[in-house]
């Protein structure tokens, strides 16, 4: 099962959020768990259209996701999934 | 006299009360995050706010205590294939640019108007919102523009519902125009003749133009104002026809916000800036200007406001009045109230953030 940590920014509109292990085989089903845990901190995540807002990293291990809108590819087994809000510099 | 003023602001909510000491300001609230608009439902009580984090998207949220506690509200979604015409892209919502309460009779009613150009209504005060399709689909949405603060997609940003008949209801687009519905959204007409623009190569065009803010009389809704892009203009007939009521040398011509009277169908008041292309206080100086005869002559008032080095703008819904009381901020984070009609003004402070709304509670 996937562990996922957040950005502690998102502590402020969930002040119950933790960093845990989501169930999912994908990107979308871990988002889709964690909304179920903490209802509407999906849409913090993915915009409308399912797609990870500009403004937020989502790192796979090490890796930063660079396809924002696929959500559907197979997680690596026992992966740590790290939720972080983009910087823009400055 | 007793008054609130509730700001959205770059940097929070901020709530300011005059008293008998005179104005105070409470707590900020949603500190750090930008409020879009920020107003008070007096069906209610409730106060609103439209979120727009700069990481987390667009967000509602509510108060039903006066601003001390808030709770947050799923906001309106565009459904799942909703493409918008301009661009070909997935809808998806991006900006909060409306946020009407309905009418007394209709409790429950609230209208939000979004960036990328569609309307929602809600009737359920916000726990479900639906789409008005006949407008998001409408055979002219081709031609409508890109635009609405810095946006590739049309901005929604006004709702005038009819308090006589709650299914007349106009909206003003920013780069579209004024539609006009009579049968409660199921369908909509362009409600733009009369007015100019300067940037088509058909000056009569049925869409494509651009209001700024459209706001009606309240006694006499038939009496519709609007600061557009390209002036000032005045609608007696609900918005079929639009008449200029600019001044040819300024200062009132372009603009952001309007103010209409709720009881006087003849007096409005704008805040005018200089020229599209520039877009900071006309000759460095503030000015309001205020029409007590519909438009046929200006009152251009400065007395209390900066006469020099001044590059204040002051964005559409940021000005209001209630009675002879009206107050306006700017993006230069002052804040500005009056208490005779304009005549005289005072600063509440100058080191607010950036204002983008400003409403009487």
């Amino acid at each position: 099962m996937p562990r996922v940590q957040f950005t502690r920014h998102l502590a402020r509109y969930f002040p119950a959020l933790r960093d845990g292990e989501f169930d999912g085989a994908t990107l979308a089903e871990v988002v889709a768990a964690i909304d179920r845990a903490h209802p509407g901190l999906g849409g913090y995540v993915l915009d409308d259209r399912g797609a990870v807002r500009k403004h937020v990293n989502v790192f796979i291990g090490d890796d930063l996701l660079r396809d924002r809108e696929r959500l559907d590819e197979p997680l690596p087994p026992g992966v740590t999934v790290s939720i972080f809000q983009a910087l823009s510099g400055g | 006299m007793s008054a609130t003023l509730v700001l959205g602001t770059k940097k929070g909510l901020l709530v300011l009360e005059r008293g008998a000491s005179g104005w105070r300001s409470r707590a900020l609230q949603h500190g750090g995050i930008h409020v879009s608009l920020a107003l008070h439902d007096a069906r209610t009580g409730t106060l609103w706010a439209a979120l727009d984090h700069g990481h987390w998207g667009v967000k509602l949220s509510r108060s039903k205590d006066g601003g001390e506690t808030w709770t947050e509200v799923a906001p309106p979604r565009y459904p799942e294939g909703t493409i918008t015409p301009c661009t070909q892209k997935p809808a998806a919502l991006r900006y909060v640019y409306a946020f009407q309460p309905g009418r007394p009779e209709e409790p429950g009613r609230l209208y939000v108007g979004t960036v990328p150009g569609g309307l929602f209504v809600s009737d359920d005060d916000g726990a479900s919102f639906t789409l008005d399709r006949a407008l998001f689909d409408h055979p002219t949405r081709g031609e409508w523009g890109q635009g609405g603060k810095d946006f590739d997609e049309p901005g929604l940003h006004s709702v005038v519902v009819d308090p006589r008949d709650g299914r007349k209801v106009l909206v003003g687009i920013s780069s579209a125009g004024v539609m006009r519905t009579t049968d409660g959204g199921e369908t909509w007409a362009p409600s733009n003749r009369g007015l100019k623009n300067s940037y088509l190569p058909d000056p009569d065009a049925a869409v494509g133009h651009d209001p700024h803010l459209v706001m009606a009389c309240a006694a006499e809704p038939d009496v519709v104002w609007q600061q557009n892009h390209c002036g000032v203009f005045r609608s007696t007939d609900g918005g079929a026809t639009w008449t200029d009521i600019g001044q040819a040398k300024g200062p009132v011509g372009f603009g952001f916000p309007i103010a209409a009277d709720a009881r006087d169908p003849a007096r409005a008041w704008v805040v005018p800036a200089t020229s599209d292309e520039r877009r900071y206080a006309v000759g460095g100086a503030l000015c309001v200007a205020r029409t007590d005869d519909g438009g046929a002559s200006w009152s251009v008032l400065r007395d209390g406001l900066p006469q020099e080095d001044c590059y204040d703008v002051t964005y559409r819904h940021a000005l209001d009045a209630r009675g002879d009381t009206v107050a306006f901020g700017t993006t230069t984070g002052n804040l500005y109230v009056s208490e005779d009609r304009g005549e005289r003004w005072r600063c509440l402070g100058s080191n607010f953030p950036p204002i983008t709304s400003v409403r009487f509670a």
